[in-house]
């Protein structure tokens, strides 16, 4: 048995142990909601986690371009950016991963065929980690990226206005001037 | 985000063993991204508040004034002798827990204290130390605690994390709402000088301009013509609104924030083409700009006077009635506070469709329409030209506002209004809309740019359910009728579900709507090309 | 911390009557039998009315209903007259569905679209139900009791107590209330135990009553089908004591039995205790502002009784700030 196959027949119980172990980085009685609330409308937390773990740990399996992990970590990745973890404690989750299924590894008698492929296996989780600092800092600057494009859309009109008092003639006369088409892109740029 | 690093054993601990302490042996942390920064002096003053000077609320020291604790357990008696949702709802919880994972922040944030009852607690367990005998004698065994500096700090920072939506209140079985005692809490820290400047500012600007922007009358009437332009460049009609006009029929009061920031402009674009398509005789008024009441997020007695230039100028004009825009709280106010607070309206007649003759009997004491109810009479008796497939680009998805939805019950107008003039309308999941709506994560004055965390968790439930529709149905478009969920939506929307873009039903509807003499449109209101016409 | 006082606070009461039952002292049961239980009805009475008097008293200054539904607006759209009403008839089916079948928790089961085992969710349609059987059992068991304080049993009485022990088991007959509501209490205490979100915000006010009605329901129980007390004596005292003849129960308190003078203490403490608890939600729920008001205040004005006149910022002085400003831009002003 390789450890492809092994993974797979344990998934189910990895996937519940890795679940949980991100869960309990949630104070006790929130744990207790995310894990227990099925509805993924009532907790989209809890349930966009489970989806998540499930793809990339399916992903991971198959062993394709790490890449195709990135939608489903950024699933992740992006609610814990803003909630009240440090970003390694953002984070942690994917090295968990390691220690779950070394866990679940345990319980096999003979070890030696597969801890090859096991080595492979945690580089490919910690290409994991680096990639989802790349999401996690993509997350942030959105954030901020946000902060700023309100407060320019917020003062937009406000610059529009001055830019108006300034060509109040040219604009009269002709409504698609230079001007206009330049506020127009200006302010497309303000709403995104 | 935490400002220092922990050491990674301490990580491990912090993590994954959170703290079993009970909730009123956790001491408040303020955090930074959840909370908004302390209102100026300037802006406290300029409406006689208490206790006006500079401060920030993640200093030590908050500046509050001698005596304090005095002044909020008067406050207290005070209110729960003139409220019996107050009295009431301190009394009567039985902590059953059915509330517990019903509010957005607690969803999105996983933090106890945003549970609708551990808010509520918070509060209760001063009342209990005050003002019940078990409390006074049993102490904590009865769940009762002294108002500290602490405790204080502690409301501020979780009264300023709900949005007053009310959504816990749908399933309580007393039907204990959570608003109700946010805005006590609210009141009291207002009695301190704990206010945030994102709300204190647009309450000074209300207060002495007439909105919350603090534009001026000039201003306003220039915001408004820049519009007109944009509508003569899409349509080829020039329109001409007035302002401050006596003897009009109808006055209209409409957000601020509408005239400010997209994509509310478009929305107020809206308004503009629908009135004069009708020749609807109504004015706009500059001292009367404002239809939102950030004043409702500090006391009850400044929401008042705010309120009250609705009124006042609807008699100074000699208007007949009053149609109000699309925003939430503001018809919260509207609907349960306005004729309370500054009515009767006696001046004024009982709402009459110029256009379709509909009388609207349900607002015949206050004398005010909301503007989907008025549209949707339109449409009902066939007076508007429409051609919805000028959004057939758009697969539509709406949003209940909190308020229109939990303290009015406006469901289906909007939606009415919306399926037609769009071909593509698809309703989001059904726990998430109508009396279970959830709320964007921003209302309530916490739509500010420094709590952008706290904002993006508490939206994060309305977020989701939306990303389920764009998957499920494509869904692009995410229409409301609430001034604060187009500037706040935008945001999140930008952040969780970055393709779908987000407007007010007007916008929608003027962009389908059919004028005299109108040319070809080519463009929509946001002057982007429409499908099918980039070669004109 | 908290379970352990709540619990250890009732079994002091249990010993505490226990040690007075069994002296055998006619003076001592005379203050369990007649003097506590009085003074307990008393508390009770005046204190529920005090609480609901008191609330009474702070009025509802602004009408603010928990509007759940469409509300009233053209004929063409459909009113939900019942989750959204505008009339009196409308508030009372409201009101009548959140007291007889708790409306608002049921609500908690419309949930769609799950996914996951199917075991594990359903928490919140058990608290509904475990509620629903509590509150019901309870009013069935009080209504079973009248019989106790009444010389001819009426037919309604006999014919709820043949419902409740319609399963026809047991000798004497096993009331199905007995069992669902000792299930129930015991659901509704070990769900605070056990989930944490409900453990967190408890506090020892929760268990306490939690407890005690146990215990009370135990004794019942016991009394009812194990342990067997002079019944004739019960009845003379309970009759004594509701047409307040002091006096002619006496007689008997001390052949009745340990058993009831448990079961009558703690029904007692329970009496005594009510106006002072969370258990006032009996009385609060009527008067809940986000339940029992029409959504009407847009038709009919609400008055405000210390509704006071604020501090305004006029037309008059906001023309005076801006005046100028106004009539460069062209707009009407009320002074030249």
């Amino acid at each position: 048995m390789n450890l492809k196959d092994v993974l797979s027949e344990k998934r189910s119980a990895i996937l519940k142990r890795w679940f949980d172990v991100i869960v309990e980085t949630y104070p006790a009685d929130t744990a207790v909601f995310l894990k227990n609330q099925k509805d993924r409308f009532a907790n989209p937390v809890g349930a966009t986690i489970s989806q998540g773990i499930e793809n990339i740990f399916d992903e991971l399996l198959q062993g394709g371009d790490i890449g195709r992990v990135s939608p489903f970590l950024d699933n992740i990745v992006r609610i814990r950016a803003v909630q009240d973890f440090t970003p390694s404690g953002a984070l942690t989750f994917i090295f968990n991963l390691k220690k779950v299924i070394r866990e679940e590894l345990e319980s096999e008698a003979d070890k030696t065929p597969i801890l090859k492929d096991l080595t492979a296996l945690e580089s490919r989780i910690d290409d994991l980690a680096l990639l989802s600092f790349n999401i996690y800092m993509q997350c942030r600057e959105k954030l901020y990226d946000i902060r700023a494009n309100e407060v320019k859309s917020r003062t937009f009109r406000l610059l529009q206005r001055a830019n108006l008092i300034c060509d109040i003639e040219d604009q009269e006369q002709e409504p698609d001037s230079e001007d206009n088409k330049l506020i127009n892109i200006k302010r497309k740029e303000a709403a995104q | 985000m935490a400002t220092k690093l922990p050491k990674p054993d301490e990580l491990a601990k912090i993590d994954f063993t959170p703290p079993e302490t009970g909730w009123m042996d956790t001491p408040v942390e303020i955090k930074p991204g959840m909370f908004c920064w302390g209102a100026k002096a300037k802006n406290l003053r300029a409406v006689e508040f208490p206790n006006a000077r500079d401060w920030s609320p993640a200093e030590e020291d908050w500046k509050l004034p001698g005596e304090w604790e005095g002044t909020v357990l008067e406050a207290m008696a005070d209110r729960l002798s003139k409220y019996r949702s107050f009295k009431l709802f301190m009394d009567i919880c039985v902590r059953c827990g059915a509330c517990a994972d019903k509010c957005h922040f607690f969803i999105g944030s996983g933090d106890p204290k945003n549970m609708p009852v551990l808010r509520a607690e918070l509060m209760r367990s001063v009342y209990r130390k005050y003002f019940t005998t078990p409390g006074k004698v049993l102490g904590k065994l009865a769940g009762a605690r002294e108002l500290t500096y602490d405790v204080l700090k502690e409301w501020w920072y979780y009264f300023y994390q709900c949005t007053e939506c009310r959504r816990c209140s749908v399933f309580c079985p007393y039907g204990i709402d959570t608003a109700e005692i946010t805005m006590m809490g609210r009141e009291f820290t207002n009695l301190l000088g704990l206010n945030t400047d994102w709300i204190a500012g647009p309450v000074a600007n209300c207060y002495m301009k007439g909105n919350h922007l603090g534009l001026e009358p000039h201003t306003i009437k220039s915001s408004i013509e820049f519009f007109l332009d944009d509508i003569e460049t899409v349509t080829g009609i020039k329109i001409e609104p007035t302002f401050n006009r006596k003897g009009a029929e109808i006055l209209f009061v409409t957000p601020s924030g509408d005239l400010f920031a997209d994509p509310g402009t478009y929305t107020a674009m809206g308004y503009l083409m629908l009135f004069h398509e009708l020749g609807l005789d109504y004015t706009w008024s500059t001292y009367a700009s404002e239809g939102g009441n950030f004043g409702y997020f500090t006391s009850n007695e400044m929401a008042k006077r705010l309120n009250s230039k609705i009124y006042a100028e609807a008699k100074r004009l000699g208007v007949k009635w009053i149609i109000g825009g699309e925003c939430g709280h503001m018809w919260r106010v509207l609907n349960q506070y306005m004729d309370t607070w500054n009515g009767p309206a006696d001046f004024l007649e009982v709402p009459k469709s110029p256009i379709t003759g509909t009388v609207f009997e349900n607002a015949k004491s206050t004398k005010m329409v909301h503007i989907t109810e008025f549209t949707a009479d339109l449409i009902k008796n066939g007076k508007l030209k429409l051609d919805p497939s000028r959004n057939d680009h758009l697969k539509v998805t709406y949003h209940d506002s909190c308020n229109t939805a939990r303290g009015m019950g406006l469901l289906e107008e909007p939606r009415y209004v919306i399926k037609s003039v769009c071909n593509n309308f698809y309703e989001m999941p059904e726990n998430t809309i109508r009396e279970q709506t959830f709320c964007c994560g921003s209302g309530t004055g916490l739509n500010a740019s420094e709590n952008m965390d706290l904002r993006m968790k508490g939206g994060f439930p309305r977020a989701n359910a939306v990303k389920y529709v764009r998957d499920k149905h494509g869904v692009n478009m995410l229409a409301n009728i609430c001034a604060i969920d187009r500037a706040t939506l935008k945001a999140s929307m930008e952040y969780w579900v970055p393709d779908v873009t987000v407007c007010g039903t007007h916008e929608l509807v003027a962009n389908a709507l059919v004028m005299k003499g109108e040319k070809e449109r080519t463009q929509d209101l946001r002057l982007e090309t429409l499908p099918g016409k980039e070669g004109n | 911390m908290k379970i352990l006082f709540s619990f250890f606070t009732v079994v002091f009461l249990v010993l505490l009557v226990f040690a007075g039952a069994t002296t055998g002292n006619k003076y001592v049961l005379f203050l369990f039998g007649v003097i506590i239980p009085y003074a307990a009805f008393a508390t009770f009475l005046l204190g529920f009315i005090y609480r609901v008097v008191q609330w009474g008293r702070s009025p509802v200054p602004f009408r603010i209903p928990t509007t759940c539904g469409q509300q009233q607006s053209f004929p063409w759209i459909k009113q939900n007259k019942i989750e959204n009403p505008s009339t009196t008839m409308g508030v009372i089916v409201r009101m009548a569905l959140e007291v007889f079948l708790f409306r608002s928790l049921f609500r908690n089961l419309k949930t769609e679209l799950r996914d996951g085992p199917k075991l594990s969710y359903g928490s919140d349609k058990w608290l509904w139900l475990a509620g629903l059987a509590f509150h019901w059992s309870f009013l069935i068991i009080l209504i079973r009791h009248y019989r106790f304080f009444i010389g001819e049993v009426p037919s309604v009485i006999h014919l709820i107590e043949s419902l409740d022990s319609f399963l026809q088991v047991g000798v004497p007959l096993v009331y199905i209330t007995d069992a669902v509501i000792l299930a129930a209490v015991t659901f509704l205490f070990l769900r605070r135990v056990y989930i944490p979100q409900v453990n967190y915000i408890s506090l020892a006010a929760d268990y306490f009553p939690l407890f005690l009605i146990l215990g009370i329901a135990i004794s019942g129980v016991l009394m009812r089908y194990f342990i067997k007390v002079h019944i004739v004596g019960v009845k003379e005292l309970a009759m004594g004591l509701i047409s307040l003849n002091f006096m002619a129960p006496a007689k008997n308190l001390q052949e009745i039995g340990v058993i009831f003078y448990i079961h009558l203490f703690l029904i007692s403490v329970l009496f005594a205790y009510f106006p002072f608890s969370k258990l006032m939600h009996m009385g609060g729920v009527f008067l809940s502002p986000t339940r029992n008001l029409s959504n009407n205040s847009r038709m009919v004005r609400h008055i405000n009784p210390w509704n006071y006149p604020v501090h305004v910022h006029t037309y008059e002085e906001y023309e005076e700030d801006f005046r100028d400003k106004m009539k460069a831009a062209g707009l009407p002003v009320e002074k030249e």
